[in-house]
């Protein structure tokens, strides 16, 4: 499957979240690493898989169908946005 | 490949690196969507330059069907990544695009002419032949504007008589002879297809950019 860039969901993100999230930055529950959610990896299929650039844990899955949206954020935390 | 200026109400002024989303409904229901970098200024109508891919649900219409006049659902501006604005930056810009990944760089470019920024400023672009070049001679004239900006466009799969950029793909050893070494701690911007960028990015990390200082804009497929 292609890789892609957390900017590369950032319509998405932003429809979700109300602002702009690609430069909100998360902490990855697998290695610790703090990205900004831009730099992070993006797989697409049927829903989003976001993965952490360095160890792959998964941080985000994201499902949209017709009439509702699922988001697991649980590999990502904490998130920090600025203001 | 073909340039497209879109008239979108009620558009906010866009920032250069920043990109739209569009998506397509057929008559059945069926939605596509792909993001397109934007390749004008802030302060220009939004302009999307497009590359048909053969297998495409989107560029194929955007390059071939589409009509002054059509309608289509757009999304944006979007992102603040891979934004890269002249007022906010004193370190050299290093930029490296792989084929239509010159796109975003096009609006950055443009946009540093504009505010009259002499920023020093890289574009390596990698193209596969002389005509795959996008902006060819609107790059050649920005870089002819002596202030600050080079242009260095490599070829990696066919040269015409008389080329005098380079040959080759962009992999560490060319970033080394001609890009800004890591010690003037440039912000570096990729954008091309996925393995185009994770190279570019890996050469770059060997000659010891910093990973925190390159972002990518990778794109895939169709």
């Amino acid at each position: 499957m292609i890789r892609l860039d957390g900017n590369s969901i950032a319509g998405v993100l932003e429809e979700l979240f109300g602002r702009e999230m690609t430069l909100a930055s998360g902490r990855c529950t697998g290695c610790g690493a703090e990205r900004e959610v831009g730099a992070l990896h993006v797989y697409r299929s049927a829903g989003i898989v976001v993965r952490c650039p360095d160890c792959d844990t998964v941080l985000i899955r994201i499902v949209e169908t017709a009439d509702r949206t699922w988001i697991d954020l649980r590999g990502l935390s904490p998130v920090q946005l600025s203001s | 490949m073909r340039t497209l200026v879109l008239d979108v109400p009620g558009w906010n002024v866009h920032r250069p690196g920043q990109h739209v989303d569009v998506r397509l409904t057929a008559e059945d229901g069926y939605q596509a969507e792909r993001s397109y970098s934007i390749a004008s200024a802030p302060g220009e109508p939004p302009a999307i330059t497009v590359e048909r891919l053969d297998d495409g649900e989107v560029s194929p219409y955007l390059v071939e069907e589409a009509v002054p006049g059509d309608r289509f659902e757009l999304r944006g501006p979007i992102g603040g990544y891979f934004v890269w604005e002249a007022d906010r930056a004193d370190d050299p810009l290093l930029l490296v695009a792989g084929g239509s990944g010159v796109v975003p760089f096009r609006s950055m470019l443009r946009h540093r002419a504009d505010v009259g920024s002499t920023v020093p400023t890289q574009l390596v672009y990698s193209s596969r032949t002389f005509d795959d070049l996008i902006y060819r001679e609107e790059l050649d004239e920005l870089a002819a504007r002596d202030d600050g900006l080079e242009l260095i466009e490599t070829l990696t799969r066919a040269q015409p008589p008389g080329w005098t950029g380079r040959s080759g793909r962009v992999d560490a050893e060319l970033l080394r002879e001609i890009a800004f070494p890591a010690e003037r701690n440039p912000r570096v911007y990729v954008c091309g297809p996925t393995n185009f960028a994770e190279a570019v990015a890996d050469g770059l990390v060997e000659l010891g950019h910093k990973a925190g200082r390159i972002r990518i804009e990778r794109f895939g497929g169709t």
